[in-house]
């Protein structure tokens, strides 16, 4: 009987030793494909932060579906910050309780250190001749993209064409639908999630066009060679932001919040910029996108704020069950 | 006290409480957890959620495709089984060693590789797709992914059972004069059907919630080719938790009274089996049907 409480005492005293080492840990939680832009930015920060204050910080990388991990991190998983590709994943943070309700105005830009747009992959020498999302919705044309209801790129793609839709001449909800009716039509699939997406048009060779985001295209030239193919950039398409915020319920109990504040600050630096950039994120530094214009021609892109009245709204009217996107299939 | 008998587990009342604790914890509290969250919504709305055009579809090829693949693997799965008990030829450990790498792969690893296959550039499916027959991306790609991964299931719980028939009872068959199609099916079959059952009722069971393999090859249209599970996961992409359960409450349902029909099936051959004939007498009766 004695043996258990030694037992106990022995592995917190391993527990207490192991987190002395480091003067504080974070735990960012963030979404799938982020794995190489925290992997190279978070020795840039410990660095910055020694220089700094002196600590030693360790941090920690939690990786998944953007929706899964903000419901971790709701469920208890103990988050210091949230870095995400999708804003309504923050609100149900705020929603919550667990995150400030104003998260979006506690750093510069929405909350949102980089940006993506939504671009097309064509086949090399565009032989279907796609230019705009127009020819999505041609007869014989086959569109890849990830689920539009269950993924944050299918979301963005589905928005994209809808924006697209209503800014045409006599361009309404309706005419929208009915757009949106045709470019779904053309889906032999709805691939898992993005990057299944990427696999099927790239490796599996289906589909004339693939809907993703600007920064996987070049991930794509990484892995297939860029001879393979082409990006094509609409008339029009969607900036997408990847919002940042606090876990107020997290730090405040581990008292971190000074850390985590300068964590994701830290982001909108020069270093934290480049390193976007090098990731093919575009940055809001004006500087560094012109450094880096190569990666990032000029586009003309809305925000899901101006078109959709905010990333709640868009969700609620379009993928809730009932929304659009279900009409177009169920006819009730 | 002098009459209690000797067991090797120490005392029924412990081993009892024990399977108890044991499986409330494991099943029964996540379940009851289940369907209590889904009481907080009305038996009207659960049922609203579930008879929704698109659930019914899921159902329809959730159930279906699992039906299909617990089907197949009955039939080659009982082939197999019995190669691997019957037959001595090279290799055969390797053999019955891979019957159980679908249990040891992740789901979606299976899923990516058979996409792969089975598209139209993969090294099946360019020429299956020359018959017209396309697998990938539609419910026969569902089909194929359940196959692969309830496979040893049947394999397995057939395996004990055939290896308990003597070859004796089927030369005795064979002596008396029954030919092997009277051997398989009235003295063989006969013993290994209740296992058989319970095979195919596991891998059923396996399949109707099976997610991560399938939504790889499945390709997801709407009223097409979604799985339940897909709709469950699609309401949390929603933070609709509520509904969420619902479904799944009611797929366990459907579940359950499949699995019971199929284990009241299995209780009722089992004992008219037990109750009709010995294995011998079988043989006997078999090889008389013969003359």
């Amino acid at each position: 009987m004695k043996r258990f409480p030694k037992t106990l005492s022995a592995l917190l005293l391993s527990l207490i030793a192991s987190a002395a080492l480091a003067d504080a840990t974070l735990l960012n939680a963030s979404y799938d494909v982020a794995r190489d832009v925290y992997k190279n930015y978070n020795p840039v920060f410990q660095k910055y932060w020694k220089q700094k204050t002196g600590e030693t910080i360790e941090l920690k990388q939690s990786h998944g579906g953007s929706t899964k991990q903000v419901r971790a991190v709701a469920d208890g998983l103990e988050a210091d910050v949230v870095t995400m590709n999708q804003a309504n994943d923050v609100e149900f943070l705020a929603d919550k309780g667990l995150v400030a309700k104003d998260w979006a105005k506690k750093f510069p830009n929405n909350a949102s250190p980089y940006t993506s747009a939504m671009v097309f992959i064509v086949r090399k020498g565009n032989p279907k001749d796609i230019k705009d999302w127009s020819d999505l919705a041609a007869p014989g044309t086959q569109v890849i993209l990830p689920h539009p209801k269950n993924t944050g790129n299918g979301r963005n793609t589905y928005l994209s064409a809808w924006a697209w839709a209503l800014k045409q001449p006599g361009g309404s909800d309706k005419t929208a639908l009915e757009f949106l009716g045709k470019v779904l039509k053309n889906a032999p699939l709805f691939a898992a999630g993005g990057r299944d997406a990427t696999t099927t048009f790239m490796q599996r060779r289906m589909g004339d066009v693939l809907v993703t985001f600007e920064s996987e295209a070049e991930m794509i030239a990484k892995e297939f060679g860029k001879g393979d193919f082409e990006v094509v950039y609409p008339s029009l398409t969607m900036q997408t932001e990847f919002p940042v915020a606090i876990v107020d319920k997290v730090v405040d109990k581990k008292g971190t919040r000074k850390q985590a504040q300068a964590y994701l600050e830290y982001l909108w630096s020069k270093d934290g910029q480049e390193n976007a950039a090098q990731n093919y994120l575009r940055p809001r530094d004006a500087d560094l996108l012109k450094k880096y214009a190569h990666f990032f021609p000029p586009l003309k892109t809305f925000t899901v704020d101006e078109v959709f009245g905010g990333a709640n709204k868009a969700f609620a009217t379009h993928f809730r069950d009932g929304g659009t996107f279900d009409q177009i299939y169920v006819q009730k | 006290m002098a009459a209690k008998s000797q067991r090797v587990l120490p005392g029924f009342g412990l081993a009892l409480g024990y399977s108890l604790v044991y499986l409330s914890l494991l099943i029964l509290l996540p379940l009851g957890g289940l369907v209590l969250k889904a009481s907080e919504l009305g038996f009207g709305q659960i049922m609203d959620i579930a008879l929704g055009e698109r659930s019914l579809a899921a159902f329809r090829v959730s159930f279906g495709a699992s039906f299909l693949a617990a089907a197949v693997n009955a039939f080659f799965g009982l082939i197999v089984a019995w190669i691997l008990v019957r037959y001595p030829f090279p290799g055969k450990r390797f053999v019955d060693a891979l019957v159980d790498l679908p249990f040891a792969l992740p789901t979606a690893v299976a899923g990516i590789t058979l996409a792969t296959l089975y598209a139209g550039n993969g090294w099946l499916g360019k020429y299956i797709e020359l018959l017209g027959i396309k697998v990938a991306y539609t419910p026969l790609g569902i089909v194929f992914a359940l196959t692969f991964i309830t496979l040893p299931f049947v394999v397995r719980t057939l395996q004990p059972v055939i290896e308990d028939i003597e070859t004796e009872v089927e030369e005795a068959a064979a002596s008396l004069g029954a030919s092997r199609w009277q051997t398989f099916v009235r003295v063989i079959f006969p013993a290994i059907f209740p296992a058989l059952l319970t095979g195919f009722a596991l891998a059923f069971a396996r399949a109707v919630g099976e997610y991560g393999s399938v939504i790889f090859i499945a390709g997801n249209l709407p009223l097409i080719s979604e799985i339940t599970p897909l709709l469950i996961i699609s309401k949390l992409e929603q933070y609709d938790v509520l509904g969420a359960t619902a479904l799944a409450v009611v797929m366990l349902a459907l579940s359950f009274i499949l699995l019971l029909a199929v284990n009241l099936l299995q209780w009722w051959t089992a004992n008219r089996h037990r109750n009709s004939e010995p294995l011998e007498v079988a043989a006997a009766k078999a090889s008389g049907g013969a003359q």
